[in-house]
Formats: C-alpha cells, sequence, structure tokens
C-alpha cells in the first residue's frame, strides 16, 4: 500500500483545498497521470501523481483544506493483492471519466472537470466586495466568462438580500501572504549576492526578425524564448547555479526546468516550469511558453510545474526596468533577469554606435556558488547570444526529470 | 466581414477584452498609446495579433508594428489593408 500525498506546489503554498479527483477507487493510474485538482490562491492545480497503481482509497473529500504533504489517498502498487473486489492491474473497463493514461513525464492536460478561475475585471471585483459576493464562484458573461461590473449588478439585484460576506478569505490576500512569507523566507536565509552584465542583442534580434518574416504569425518567436535557451545551454558552465539547497547541502539538478515569472492579471506572481529547456527546439519552447503563459493566467497549472523549477527567470523586458535584481525563490539557488530590450550608445570596433542591449542579471546563492561562478554564467550567457543559429542548434538530450517527489 | 470602422472598433475591443478581460469598454483613449493605457507584454501582444489575424483575416508583419501604437492608428491600418485586400 502506498500513500499519495499532496505535493510541495512551491515555497509559497503551504496548503490547498481539494476541488475535484479525477479518479475514484479501483482506477488505475499511472505515473504523471493528473488525479486532482488542488486549489491554491494561485491556480487551480491539476496535480499528477509519481507512481503507478491502482487507487484503493481516497482519504479527503472535496472542499477540505489540507496542509502540503497530507495523505490524500493511498493505492496499491502495481501488482499487488486488492482486498476489495478491484482489478489490480489491466484495463479498467468502469472509468468512464478516466483521462487517458499517459507516460511521457509531461503529459497533456486531460482533465475535464478542472474548475478554472474566470477572470474578473477590478470594478467588478471592488462592487462585489462592496456587496459581499464573491465573484470568483461565479461565470460572468465576459469573454473567457469573464465576470464583469454590469455581471455583480445583476447578481446583486437577482438577490432578495446581499449575502453575508463570504467567509473564505480574498484570494489576492492569501496569495500576497504567501508570497510575502516565501520572500521573506528567501531574504532571511539565503545569502544573496548580485551579478550583472549588458548584452549585446543585434546579432540575436536579426537573426530572429529574419526567422519571424518567413513564418505565419501563429509561428513567430519572442526573443523571451531564445533568452530561456541561453539560459539552459549557459548553465553547462555553471551547474552551480542550477539546483536545489536543501538540509544544509546543494543538490544540482541534472535538467534545466527554468520557472518562468509570469504576472498575474490583477496582481500576483506565478512561476511554474518549462520542463528540459536545453533539450528542446525552439519552436516547441514558444509553445510552450505561450501554453504556459495562458495557462498561469486562467489559473490552471499542473503540479509538476509548480514543484519542479531548478531556478527561476524572470524578464520584465518589454515595457519596464533596464534591469532586475530579483529574489531567489527556495529552495532554488539563482534566479536570472532580464531587463528592457533598448537601444543604447555601445562601443564597437573603437567606435560609438546605437544598438540594442540588454541587461541581464543574476542573483544566486552564497552558499551554493561564488562571484566567479556566476560570472562564467554571464559571460557565457552573452558569448552564445551572439551566435544565434548556433544557441538555437545546440539542443542536449533531455536527462531523466527531477521531480520534488513527496 | 465589415468595413465600418465602429464595428471594427469593437471586433478589436472585444479581442482586447479577450486578452485583457480587466478592460471597461469606453474608458480607452483611442489617442494614447494602447499600451500605456492596457497591461501588454510581449506575449499578450503576440496574441491580440494572432487573434486578429483569425478573426479579421489581416496578417500584420513585425516590421509594421511600430504603426500600431494606439487604437486610432490601428483602426486606420486595419481598414486601410482590408480594402487593399478588395
Amino acid at each position: 500500500m502506498m500513500d499519495f500525498k499532496l505535493p510541495s506546489l512551491g515555497a509559497d503554498m503551504d496548503e490547498g483545498t481539494l476541488l475535484t479527483w479525477q479518479v475514484k477507487p479501483g482506477d488505475t493510474v499511472k505515473r504523471g497521470q493528473v488525479v486532482a485538482v488542488v486549489d491554491t490562491s494561485k491556480a487551480a492545480v491539476d496535480v499528477e501523481i509519481w507512481q503507478d497503481g491502482v487507487v484503493a482509497e481516497l482519504l479527503v473529500q472535496p472542499g477540505e483544506k489540507v496542509p502540503v504533504g497530507t495523505v490524500l489517498a493511498r493505492l496499491l502498487a502495481p501488482g499487488e493483492e486488492a482486498a476489495a473486489p478491484a482489478p489490480a492491474a489491466g484495463p479498467v473497463t468502469a472509468a468512464a471519466a478516466l483521462p487517458q493514461p499517459v507516460t511521457s513525464p509531461v503529459p497533456e492536460a486531460a482533465s475535464t472537470t478542472v474548475a478554472a478561475r474566470h477572470p474578473v475585471s477590478p470594478a467588478a471585483r471592488r462592487r462585489a466586495k462592496q456587496l459581499g459576493l464573491d465573484p470568483d464562484t461565479m461565470r460572468g458573461s465576459g469573454p473567457q466568462g469573464a465576470v464583469t461590473l454590469a455581471d455583480i449588478e445583476a447578481a446583486a439585484a437577482g438577490r432578495v438580500a446581499p449575502a453575508p460576506a463570504a467567509s473564505a478569505p480574498d484570494r489576492q490576500q492569501v496569495m500576497r501572504q504567501a508570497i510575502a512569507a516565501a520572500m521573506s523566507r528567501s531574504k532571511r536565509e539565503i545569502p544573496h549576492y548580485y551579478l550583472s552584465d549588458t548584452l549585446p542583442m543585434a546579432a540575436a534580434l536579426a537573426w530572429l526578425q529574419q526567422r519571424n518574416e518567413g513564418v505565419a504569425i501563429t509561428e513567430r518567436m519572442l526573443p523571451a524564448v531564445l533568452l530561456l535557451h541561453a539560459v539552459a545551454v549557459a548553465l553547462r558552465r555553471a551547474p552551480q547555479l542550477n539546483g536545489f539547497y536543501r538540509d544544509g547541502a546543494f543538490q544540482p539538478a541534472t535538467a534545466v526546468h527554468a520557472g518562468v515569472a509570469i504576472s498575474l492579471r490583477g496582481g500576483g506572481l506565478v512561476a511554474p516550469a518549462i520542463h528540459d529547456v536545453g533539450a528542446k527546439p525552439l519552436e516547441q519552447l514558444m509553445h510552450e511558453l505561450a501554453d504556459l503563459v495562458r495557462r498561469a493566467r486562467a489559473g490552471s497549472l499542473r503540479s509538476s510545474e509548480m514543484s519542479d523549477p531548478t531556478l527561476t527567470v524572470t524578464n520584465l523586458g518589454d515595457q519596464s526596468v533596464e534591469a532586475v535584481f530579483g529574489v531567489i525563490y527556495p529552495p532554488q539557488v539563482a534566479l536570472v533577469g532580464f531587463g528592457r530590450l533598448a537601444v543604447r550608445p555601445w562601443v564597437q570596433d573603437g567606435k560609438v554606435r546605437a544598438l540594442p542591449l540588454l541587461t541581464a542579471t543574476l542573483a544566486a546563492d552564497h552558499r551554493a556558488s561564488d562571484g566567479h561562478q556566476g560570472a562564467l554564467f554571464l559571460a557565457e550567457l552573452r558569448e552564445l547570444l551572439q551566435q544565434p543559429q548556433a544557441l538555437a542548434d545546440n539542443i542536449a538530450p533531455a536527462a531523466t526529470p527531477e521531480g520534488n517527489n513527496p | 466581414m465589415t468595413n465600418d470602422r465602429p464595428a471594427l472598433a469593437a471586433t478589436v475591443l472585444d479581442i482586447l477584452r479577450s486578452i485583457a478581460p480587466e478592460v471597461e469598454p469606453g474608458t480607452l483613449d483611442p489617442t494614447r498609446p494602447l499600451r500605456h493605457q492596457v497591461d501588454l507584454d510581449s506575449m499578450d501582444w503576440l496574441n491580440f495579433l494572432v487573434a486578429l489575424h483569425e478573426r479579421l483575416g489581416v496578417n500584420i508583419p513585425e516590421a509594421d508594428y511600430a504603426r500600431l501604437v494606439t487604437l486610432d492608428k490601428l483602426l486606420d491600418y486595419l481598414l486601410e489593408r482590408r480594402v487593399s485586400r478588395g
């Protein structure tokens, strides 16, 4: 008999509320399969199971809030005898709603009953609070079920008396508190050092422009993808920046699962992983990034995306600052920041030119690495981006993905 | 499909709100830069253009991005492209 526990979903998530089970006793499950949906302040997370087996007993009911590590269910190991009349292995015919079993480490999201949060406009949220309504339980009339001011007013008008204010704490507030706890812990425990470097980007941008001219708009690639891949390749020279610091020691990771910092509309931040960034062609990375951003903002992520990042990359480039010096997300040991891409003066061949430049920064854990390793990493990053075609071709086969097995 | 400017504006706004649901209709200044008024990063912008392409059949090359700064300029551009397609 094996315990299936609620896995860690990141340093800033201590607990979750079970929304739905995707399996029932007697179902056969495979490693990587989504078995439950758990609500956290950031997302409705599809929780994947890390063992093959047969579900024996579900211990937590929908609606229950439980801390990370709680045993959610018990399973029979493959081949173990079942006491109850349930099949131990082989095709399960009764499970009509069971998603297709998958074997890849990052399977397709097949769940059908995810309680995705619908976007809520700030005006609607303010009004809802005034009226004591919970907009997060509503589906609105806006695009993608977005809840608008009109929807709130209509809901209020349909009531005899306003409902008492929801007893569940405001989601934004909970998320804010969770981020506060994680970031405070990071600054208390991790001795950060910071490095920055200016990356000439003319070659990379020219390469991207030429590539994008020849393809359909749906295949257009953003600079962020090239930057992510460059980070993964550069980490091969500085493995002390990729992994986890736990129990007083640094544990290097074999693959690079880059947590991508994504701001949530209406406030908040989540940094789910794209797995094996160094092992995938750029086109695939672009599709995965676009999909990840969409799902992060829709509040629908997988538990392996929450727990697996081996470092985090933050790209505030587009609109805003020149450089970002971030706070490392424990138990990771590094955070790479990319600032705004802008044309600035630069000396090339003894002359001052106006060239596109970008400031890259590294925040790193001094327990795991020294400034020298950090500097080697940034230097390598800069060099890789001067040869974008070679970078695009530089794809190393994936190692077995690391997972935060509970 | 229509070349009527108000109808086109309504469609564009609809598409924008599918990317940025917090935008309230009637609150955007069509003469000020769009990306100063709506929080759109490069991914959002690309998704916006892909959706315009899907809904309106207009492909916008990267070289033309600089012409689309305000809502008015975007509408001008779209109308121009659609008329020239006949």
